[in-house]
């Protein structure tokens, strides 16, 4: 492991890294700064509750500790204003993993430089392979995901993967490391839509002490991902934190300051939150969320919901069954099934080893059923590449 | 004569255009059925490819479709979206959605228009969705629209007609049907609607959402007739106005 006083600065760029002329990263890092939580009083909380719409402050009400005596109401609205924007429908798709190199090391990552993993990269036979299979259980969305190595999966590599995904499916995301926006533009042009890429914590001394080697530890260029994604013309964009690695109530703070001033810089945007815990990886089956347990974790999601309504919430198999299942009936508005977080693990045998332990292994089939036993409609796709 | 409401020739009886996103599809047949509906939207994002469950294959037949272009955030979007759909054997119906803004989903009116006026030009029976405004409704008459679709309240809001006064007036001043479109939260909402003269109404959400969806669909039907019954009949002055003074303040005429 690299010392401190060897490890590089986190907050200045890499050579060819794009910089853009924007201050959100500031604007969202003051705030979550000056964001004391426990200052918060039921009086807050119950303001918050009554207000149409949702100031950063309301929204920093609710995720407050003041606000766990309140979490039923929460839950209340929520689900109101769940079915007030999305109906009835939950989106449905699966992770698909093409590639489990990695250049970076995140010492709570399965996919880490050092961790000792069986690594693969899928050639474009198997891709295909993999996708024809994965589409023949009904599923019409699918989000591309790589471990995050320019070098083993560059650019070029991933459009050709979303060129096949845009022949077996209707939705493409991908989940791989961020790029510049003229790279973004290429994959969007490849068929790709959706840019999810988790800023894990908004702390930046902490994300230092994390993320000890690679790209991934330029703190600046992974949070302006998505500003570069919209540039590049994507038309949606994820944000998350990883709950559990710093203090979760700041950085969930932070998560839904970013987006809500990506949203307003571009109105047009379709924002959506993935809310992850920390799971037990190969190698270190110690790793968990810490104070992050279901009543937290459902706190953070239902004041996303509240606080950005329209905005689609991603229910990962993270969590398990049980939590799924009831999440979706209160805020999350997409669900992954038939999961395989290793690589190649849909047609055959696994060629390379998972990022993280999964919770809910239920195929497309069962986790349709479920949806359906809510009183809820499973959708494959609600959009259209134009 | 038969009251009928009429878009570029095509007539219909009822006066419910039903929405079919944010269903359970089983219950949309129900839904249809109960409100009486000769249209139904249908957001070709939804419809199209081979969908395990696709929305087409639950809507009755004989019913007309109107294809929606959501999900398009400019006008350009929005033509393609409507090429699309009548490839796809929607028809020429065509309600133009064009939305840029992702909280609020507020039509942007300036796309809108520009893309009314191409999708006319190709034939389409344009029904544009947009922010009741008097000049912009006259521009879109003049694009060759159909009809006008104002948003009572934001999609989903289901908070009536907080634009009321705004569709009155282009419902005073503009020679096309008047359709109120979004944010129709209750049954007596849309009669309120259809009682200012508004010539037809759409709703999706407050029906999808509703604890029984085929008896919500029915209470609506009924109120939007009741509203439209009542336009008809005309209302006394003592709801118009208020009541006639007794005494009046041009008495000292005849003094």
């Amino acid at each position: 492991m690299a010392k401190t006083e060897e490890r590089t600065n986190h907050m200045e760029y890499m050579q060819g890294m794009e910089i853009l002329d924007s201050t959100m990263l500031d604007e969202v890092i003051s705030a979550m700064n000056g964001y004391d939580y426990d200052r918060y009083t039921e009086k807050d909380v119950q303001n918050a509750l009554v207000h149409d719409t949702l100031t950063p402050e309301d929204f920093a009400a609710l995720l407050s500790p003041a606000a766990a005596p309140f979490l039923e109401e929460m839950a209340q609205r929520a689900q109101i204003e769940t079915r007030k924007h999305f109906g009835n429908s939950i989106a449905m798709f699966t992770p698909l993993y093409i590639a489990n190199y990695c250049e970076n090391y995140c010492i709570y990552c399965g996919f880490n430089c050092y961790n000792k993993i069986r690594r693969a990269k899928l050639t474009e036979e198997e891709i295909e392979c993999e996708m024809k299979a994965i589409s023949e259980t009904g599923l019409q969305e699918i989000l591309l995901l790589t471990g995050e190595s320019r070098k083993m999966s560059d650019v070029e590599y991933i459009g050709n993967a979303c060129k096949i995904a845009k022949k077996y499916f209707k939705v493409v995301g991908i989940e791989v490391y961020p790029m510049n926006s003229d790279e973004y533009a290429h994959l969007h042009k490849c068929g790709a839509d959706f840019v999810t890429v988790f800023q894990e914590t908004y702390n930046s001394d902490k994300y230092e002490t994390l993320h000890l080697e690679g790209h991934k530890r330029v703190f600046p260029y992974r949070f302006y991902a998505q500003e570069r994604a919209i540039i590049g013309g994507m038309r949606g964009v994820g944000f998350a934190a990883l709950l559990g690695l710093d203090d979760f109530r700041k950085d969930a703070f932070a998560t839904g300051m970013h987006a809500y001033l990506l949203q307003k810089k571009y109105p047009h945007a379709e924002i959506a939150f993935s809310c992850p815990r920390l799971r037990p990886i190969i190698n270190n089956d110690k790793i968990n969320p810490k104070d992050v347990h279901e009543p937290q974790l459902l706190q953070v999601i239902c004041a996303y919901r509240i606080f950005m309504p329209f905005a689609s919430i991603t229910i990962s198999t993270r969590e398990c069954e049980r939590f799924r299942d009831n999440i979706i009936k209160i805020a999350a508005t997409k669900i992954s099934a038939g999961v395989d977080v290793g690589i190649g693990g849909h047609t055959g045998e696994q060629k390379g080893d998972e990022q993280f332990e999964i919770s809910d292994p239920r195929n497309v089939d069962e986790v349709f059923k479920a949806i359906e036993e809510q009183g809820l409609q499973p959708v494959m796709s609600d959009y259209i590449y134009v | 004569m038969e009251d009928k409401l009429i878009l570029n020739g095509h007539e219909f009886t009822s006066r419910f255009i039903l929405g079919s996103g944010k269903y359970s599809l089983d219950l949309i047949k129900a839904a249809v059925e109960n409100a009486g509906a000769q249209i139904i939207t249908l957001a070709l994002r939804r419809a199209a490819g081979g969908d395990v469950a696709n929305i087409l294959d639950y809507i009755p037949e004989g019913v007309t479709l109107l294809p929606n272009t959501s999900g398009a955030r400019n006008a350009d979007e929005a033509v393609r979206i409507a090429r699309l759909a009548r490839e796809t054997g929607c028809g020429d119906f065509i309600k133009i959605e064009a939305i840029r803004d992702s909280k609020y989903l507020l039509p942007d009116n300036y796309e809108t228009l520009k893309a009314t006026e191409i999708l006319a030009k190709e034939g389409f029976v344009v029904m544009p969705y947009m922010y009741p405004d008097l000049n912009f409704a006259r521009d879109l008459q003049n694009a060759g629209a159909a009809c006008i679709m104002p948003l009572g309240s934001p999609i989903g809001s289901n908070k009536g007609l907080c634009t009321k006064d705004f569709i009155q007036i282009i419902i005073d001043e503009v020679d096309l049907p008047v359709i109120v479109d979004a944010g129709i939260g209750r049954p007596s909402q849309a009669c309120e609607a259809m009682e200012i003269g508004a010539a037809a109404v759409m709703a999706n959400t407050a029906i999808a959402t509703a604890g029984d969806v085929p008896a919500m669909a029915s209470a609506f039907k009924k109120a939007i007739e009741a509203g439209r019954e009542s336009y008809l009949a005309g209302f006394g002055n003592v709801v118009e106005k208020g009541a006639r003074a007794s005494s009046p303040l041009t008495g000292f005429l005849h003094n």
